[in-house]
């Protein structure tokens, strides 16, 4: 700072700016991409770059706590994206008149942004991480046709019911290698794909994972519908993470808060993926969710503001915020959430359907 | 031992200008340049080669950069601030990308570009609300996702250079450095006064103490060269302090010696002293004061006077050579001064903004000093007695110094 020749109290007044900029932003921001930058352009200020104080904090209190930087990775994985895309794959019909999805999966080996300026030699799917969010409706038969282009066998374990000899633990494709997975889908709810290849920990959290949704039949109630898949690197190889996250950038949530209109429904799909620590979890401020475990119910749930979950569980949230303003959300592990878990969802009023996080409807 | 070495400057310099003189004759000045600058000219166009075509790519492209950062010093200059100086000790360009306080990411300022280059420096500000008294972790993440930890034993608000810590130090200089070797040199006369058998127990007894110190300043070179910055070289820091002290000293006895015939002054031998014990001093003074700032030690009354027992003792090293002599009087606040005042500029320095690297050079420059004025004194007793250090009373004296120091260290327990 000393360096730019602005006074810390001059940077904290473009701060203020920047945090009018990108609220005003932030529909344009979900939708499309560079809304911050953009803003930030239009309010005639230089975006942060790597190495400057980042006064454009949402959190008043938390202007200290954090990183350093735009917490939006460059390269072609946004997190603002990603929360809201789900990939439905090409549908088909085969002969006995079933519908047919089919995916194509490539592993790559690919370094990723995980906090402003940190980079991670990650092994991905289809370059990202999470790989892609697969979905589908219960009873279709999918096809996963998947390539290693990476460096390492890998394979793709998913969860649910099917035959043993497509569960992604034999065989293990080799780099250049092929295999075409093919099962049906059942039974409705939140699921999960990861490598099952040794040493698995490795695998796991080099960031071969993603998630799977079935669909139940008759879908679910219209809603604002996230995914949220929480994961953590370790940076170092020490055998502990240095950033956690949900979708892997620190603090890009806190930064780029996700707007969702005050009342609507909301729903996240809630997948925990963190690796060496036993358990991660997810708190949401100011209000409560309803806990339908791994998606699996329709009619039963549990009421609360905290729920844990072990790695590899995944839960289907749902709440509605009843007052207009930041909802901070986060692990409730104190160590995971300053170390890049936690974020905000904005709730705002009279937010039309397709603005901020687009509503859901089922067909 | 000693007699009749002759000193090793105008030694060596007769054969090698008889050679020079010698090539010379064969084809003058300009060849004798060329045969000189061959080699040097061979060195510039392999380090052209190597910068213009860069041989070793292929294996820069197979391995991971090997990033090495040091955190030099923590300081907290104000309430919820933190200052970290950093050193990039390692072969390559490192970028600190973020920063951890205790398992926790903080925005930090830097004071320069955050990719920093081999061997240079940075200064990082978080605004963290550090607690008075309790240890605190600092993680640097670097671009690669590396981290460089580095641990605070006792957070407290660092000393600024203001006139309540300016007269802290030099008054902690003045006790534990000044005051104490003065004391020391009022054995003089004492000393004019015993018999010259006991001088030379005396000056055996300050070989036992300077002994003593010299191990003593090893060990405190050792300690601050492992923190200094791989880059820095550490270990070769100590060589050329070492070296450094014990040529600089010599050289000045030789020069004494030519002026007034072959056997080098009581006088010079105890201005060596008095420098030697004075760049001991420095270094001493720059742990006190660094360990001080850094909340590593409390600076209770006891640790002053164990300090002060310590020095006094090397006030009576430095009288002991001149007890056959009659210098002047200046010269004992001269030599008083050179010993002691050097702890006050140290405690100062190391207080405000401690390094390593200094920290070990003058550590080093010190321990060579010892080295060279040990050598000194025992030509001093080698010349008088045929028998030296072994005669009963010398060796006891020797023995008598290595315990007084060794009891007088107890108390300095930092």
């Amino acid at each position: 700072m000393r360096a730019e020749k602005v006074s810390r109290r001059e940077w904290l007044k473009l701060g203020a700016v920047g945090v009018a900029g990108l609220s005003g932003a932030t529909l344009l921001d979900l939708a499309g991409r560079g809304g911050a930058r953009g803003a930030l352009a239009a309010a005639g200020i230089a975006p942060p770059t790597r190495g400057r104080g980042h006064a454009g904090s949402h959190a008043g209190q938390e202007e200290a706590m954090g990183v350093v930087g735009d917490t939006r990775p460059e390269g072609d994985f946004d997190p603002g994206a990603f929360l809201t895309h789900f990939d439905y794959g090409t549908v088909g019909t085969r002969a006995d008149g079933r519908t047919v999805r089919r995916w194509d999966v490539v592993a790559v080996d690919r370094e990723i942004q995980i906090a402003p300026g940190v980079w991670y030699p990650a092994w991905t799917y289809n370059g990202q991480v999470p790989g892609p969010t697969f979905r589908c409706t219960e009873g279709e038969i999918l096809q996963v046709e998947f390539t290693n282009a990476g460096s390492h066998p890998h394979t793709i374990h998913f969860h649910g019911t099917h035959p043993p000899g497509m569960d992604g633990v034999e065989p293990i494709v080799a780099p250049g290698e092929r295999f075409m997975y093919e099962f049906e889908a059942k039974p409705f709810g939140l699921h999960l794909y990861h490598c099952h290849t040794m040493p698995l920990k490795r695998h796991i959290h080099k960031g071969l994972y993603g998630t799977f949704i079935v669909d139940p039949p008759g879908g679910r109630e219209p809603a604002r519908e996230m995914v949220m898949v929480m994961n953590g690197f370790d940076s170092n190889f020490d055998g502990d993470n240095e950033v956690y996250a949900v979708n892997t950038a620190a603090f890009y949530y806190q930064d780029h808060p996700i707007r969702v209109g005050v009342n609507d429904l909301c729903r996240v799909y809630l997948v925990n993926i963190t690796e060496f620590d036993p358990v991660n979890s997810f708190h949401l401020h100011a209000g409560m969710f309803r806990v339908y475990r791994t998606g699996t119910r329709l009619d039963q749930y549990e009421l609360t503001d905290t729920i844990m979950m072990c790695q590899g569980e995944r839960h289907i949230l749902e709440f509605s915020l009843e007052h207009a303003g930041m909802h901070m959300f986060h692990a409730h592990q104190s160590e995971f959430a300053e170390l890049g878990w936690m974020g905000f969802i904005e709730a705002v009023e009279n937010l039309a359907a397709d603005g901020g996080v687009p509503v859901h409807r089922y067909v | 031992m000693s007699e009749g070495r002759p000193a090793p400057a105008g030694d060596t310099a007769g054969p090698a200008a008889a050679a020079k003189g010698g090539e010379g004759a064969g084809g003058g000045h300009g060849r004798r340049w060329m045969l000189g600058l061959f080699p040097v000219v061979l060195l510039a166009i392999l380090v052209a080669v190597f910068v213009r075509f860069d041989p070793t790519a292929p294996f820069r492209a197979a391995f991971p950069p090997v990033e090495e950062l040091t955190v030099e010093r923590v300081s907290f200059p104000e309430s919820g601030v933190m200052r970290i100086r950093v050193v990039n000790g390692g072969p390559e360009a490192v970028t600190i990308a973020q920063v951890m306080v205790d398992e926790a990411y903080w925005r930090f300022r830097i004071d320069r570009d955050p990719t920093i280059p081999r061997l240079k420096g940075a200064t990082l500000e978080v605004d963290y609300p550090w607690v008075d008294g309790e240890p605190h972790v600092v993680r640097l993440v670097t671009s690669t996702g590396l981290t460089f930890d580095h641990e605070v034993a006792v957070a407290t608000e660092s000393p600024r250079p203001n006139a309540r810590y300016l007269t802290t130090f030099g008054l902690l200089g003045l006790y534990a450095g000044v005051i104490p070797v003065i004391i020391g040199l009022l054995w003089y006369p004492f000393l004019r006064r015993i018999d010259r058998k006991w001088v030379h127990f005396y000056l055996s007894l300050t070989i036992g103490l300077l002994a003593f110190l010299l191990v003593d300043a090893f060990e405190h070179t050792l300690e601050a060269a492992a923190l200094v910055p791989e880059g820095f070289g550490g270990i070769g820091l100590i060589a050329l302090g070492v070296v450094g002290a014990v040529v600089g000293l010599r050289a000045m006895g030789a020069a004494a010696q030519k002026r007034r015939g072959e056997a080098v002054p009581g006088l010079t031998i105890a201005y060596m002293i008095a420098i030697g014990i004075g760049l001991h001093n420095l270094g001493e003074g720059l742990a006190i004061g660094a360990a001080y700032a850094l909340g590593e030690i409390a600076l209770g009354s006891f640790l002053v006077i164990g300090f002060a027992l310590h020095n006094t003792t090397e006030g009576l090293a430095i009288v002991a050579p001149v007890a056959d002599e009659k210098p002047a009087m200046w010269h004992f606040g001269a030599m008083g001064a050179l010993a002691g005042v050097p702890t006050i500029l140290g405690a100062w320095a190391g207080g405000f903004s401690y390094s390593p690297t200094l920290a070990t050079f003058f550590l080093a420059l010190g321990a060579g000093a010892i080295i060279q004025v040990i050598i000194e004194v025992a030509k001093l007793v080698q010349r008088a007695w045929p028998r030296g250090l072994l005669t009963p009373l010398n060796a006891a004296g020797l023995m008598l110094g290595m315990i007084i120091m060794y009891g007088t260290a107890l108390m300095v327990v930092a």
